[in-house]
């Protein structure tokens, strides 16, 4: 293979780094196409993990003695990366969740608690994933608040033309993801959180499938709350980011109480620390945040922009070849993409094409995606999703496609 | 034939495919599409056995001792598994039924199909099949 292509990727240097892609599956080599779920990840990741365990176990924060300040410093240390690596304010707006559903979670929380409360409204879109709906609706439930949508159009772009009208005076916060896990659609998420802050509406970004594959930048977009999970940007599970503005940090109540949030604690009343620690209860996910830090290295070293120009190419090449069955429909048709394509294929199921595809040796998602309402705005049951990541080929998706003809064929 | 005997026919039949899973799947799709539909008027929500992607129905009653099955299923695959499995069990006692195994899925490489990780409904299909059984037994 040619080494740094045009966009400054080394393809055979980077899958060198992920051992899982040498894995059989069905007697063939594996294609993993379902990034969107979850990343491989690069060895450097899987050794942070091994060397916090064989070198430095400790809990943090907490001790004098020296495995413990290794452990401690490693661990502010993440923080760091993860904060310069989406530009945050500050470190200390970088909170480390379980991953983008409890971030959504504590805010939902946190903020519906104290700022929510009967006939008040939240926007969402008719895009987003159950995990960026539920705790909104269960807000609602328990708040009798109402829960309103902004639309999708047919090719998957946001109605933007009826934003205004859904941010309203009883409009107390917009949620909404910054990329479709199902359609692909990039939403411009600066014009979004500009809108609500004309009415000082404030804005919780779901980014857990923007930041595997854009460079963000929070000074840059200014949002109130934005998510994420490490699993899906080759990090570890157990371990996302919640990037949270000072101003609404100071004036929430505590989220989960418990050691490490604490300042000073008596029987009769409890004073709270500042900052992350105050919604970091109990032992963090320690290894988690340091492999997340090495993940960040990783994406840094390789270069967002590369791996955005190069992921990109990987989305063009796939959707000119799906294209050249007569039988396939993209579902997803916006002008900025990333990452994803879904697709259905006739009338045929999408779990039929998933499973002679998985008999192939590749991994693709099918079903709803944790995107029910999207799909009943669709009118449709499910679909097949390939979703990329920096490892990936061209001549993956080209093997791809003789193996969904071959199913199709199977499947007529 | 018994339930056993209905088994080895299939056993029998898939065996001929070896190794060649396409020809395998294809056979499958097509004992799908060979096996009746189900009414559209049975396919009520409260016959859907819910997985998570393909959706089964399943309809019984009870004959002269002997419990009848109608299924069906929106994806081909789940069609397929769905027709051998209601075809092996149906026209059987509760008691026949309740004692099946159903190791024949095994034997003829398609275990992952009626595994408890797949969301695809057969796995609570067979659950329901064997707990209509059980409800006919009791009444009789």
């Amino acid at each position: 293979m040619e080494a740094l292509d045009k966009t400054g990727i080394d393809i055979s240097a980077v899958r060198k780094q992920f051992p899982i892609l040498s894995q059989s599956v069905n007697g063939r080599t594996l294609i993993y196409f379902d990034n969107g779920a979850t990343t491989q990840k690069p060895q450097r990741v899987i050794n942070a993990i091994v060397e916090y365990y064989s070198s430095y176990n400790s809990n943090i924060h907490r001790g004098v003695h020296t495995l413990s300040q290794v452990a401690t410093r490693k661990y502010d240390a993440a923080r760091a990366t993860v904060s310069s690596f989406i530009n945050a304010v500050d470190p200390s707006w970088v909170i480390f969740t379980k991953g983008t559903t409890d971030s959504i979670n504590l805010i939902a929380t946190c903020y519906g608690n104290k700022f929510v409360n009967e006939g008040d409204e939240i926007l969402i879109t008719s895009m987003e994933h159950h995990s960026n709906i539920l705790p909104w609706q269960e807000l609602c439930h328990r708040k009798k608040a109402v829960l309103k949508v902004l639309p999708v159009d047919d090719n998957g772009v946001l109605k933007y033309e009826e934003l205004d009208a859904l941010l309203t005076s009883r409009t107390k916060l917009f949620a909404c993801a910054h990329v479709s896990n199902t359609l692909g659609t990039v939403n411009d998420v600066k014009r979004l959180v500009d809108a609500a802050h004309t009415k000082n509406i404030p804005v919780l970004i779901d980014g857990a499938q923007a930041v595997p594959h854009l460079k963000v930048d929070m000074m840059e977009l200014n949002a109130d709350f934005y998510c994420f999970s490490g699993h899906k940007m080759y990090g570890p599970t157990g371990i996302g980011v919640l990037y949270a503005n000072e101003k609404w940090l100071d004036v929430f109540d505590v989220y989960q109480s418990g050691g490490g949030t604490i300042r000073l604690v008596t029987f009769d009343k409890t004073e709270y620390a500042e900052g992350p620690h105050k919604f970091e209860a109990g032992t963090p996910n320690i290894e988690g945040a340091i492999a997340l830090a090495e993940a960040v290295n990783f994406m840094q070293e390789t270069g967002i922009p590369n791996l955005s120009r190069y992921e990109h190419e990987l989305l063009e090449h796939a959707t000119a070849r799906l294209n050249e069955i007569a039988e396939v429909k993209i579902i997803g048709t916006a002008p900025c993409k990333a990452g994803v394509i879904s697709f259905n294929v006739g009338n045929i199921h999408p779990f039929d094409i998933g499973t002679l595809l998985d008999k192939q040796g590749i991994a693709v998602r099918t079903g709803h995606h944790c995107t029910q309402p999207l799909m009943q705005c669709y009118g449709i049951q499910g679909t097949v999703r390939m979703s990329f990541a920096v490892y990936n080929t061209k001549e993956e998706i080209d093997v791809f496609i003789d193996a969904l003809k071959k199913a199709i064929k199977i499947l007529s | 034939m018994t339930i056993e005997q209905k088994e080895n026919k299939i056993i029998e039949d898939f065996e001929l495919f070896g190794d060649d899973w396409e020809g395998k799947y294809e056979h499958l799709i097509e004992l799908g599409k060979k096996y009746p539909p189900m009414d559209e008027s049975l396919k009520s929500d409260e016959r859907l056995i819910k997985g998570c992607q393909s959706r089964v129905w399943l309809a019984s009653k009870f004959e002269n001792g002997k419990v009848i099955f109608e299924a069906d299923s929106d994806a081909a695959i789940p069609k397929g598994i769905v027709a051998l499995v209601a075809g092996v069990l149906s026209g059987h006692t509760p008691t026949e039924i309740l004692d099946a195994k159903l190791e024949f899925i095994d034997k003829i490489g398609l275990k992952e199909h009626l595994s408890p990780t797949r969301a695809n409904g057969l796995v609570s299909m067979v659950k329901q099949m064997k707990m209509d059984a059980l409800a006919y037994q009791n009444k009789n």
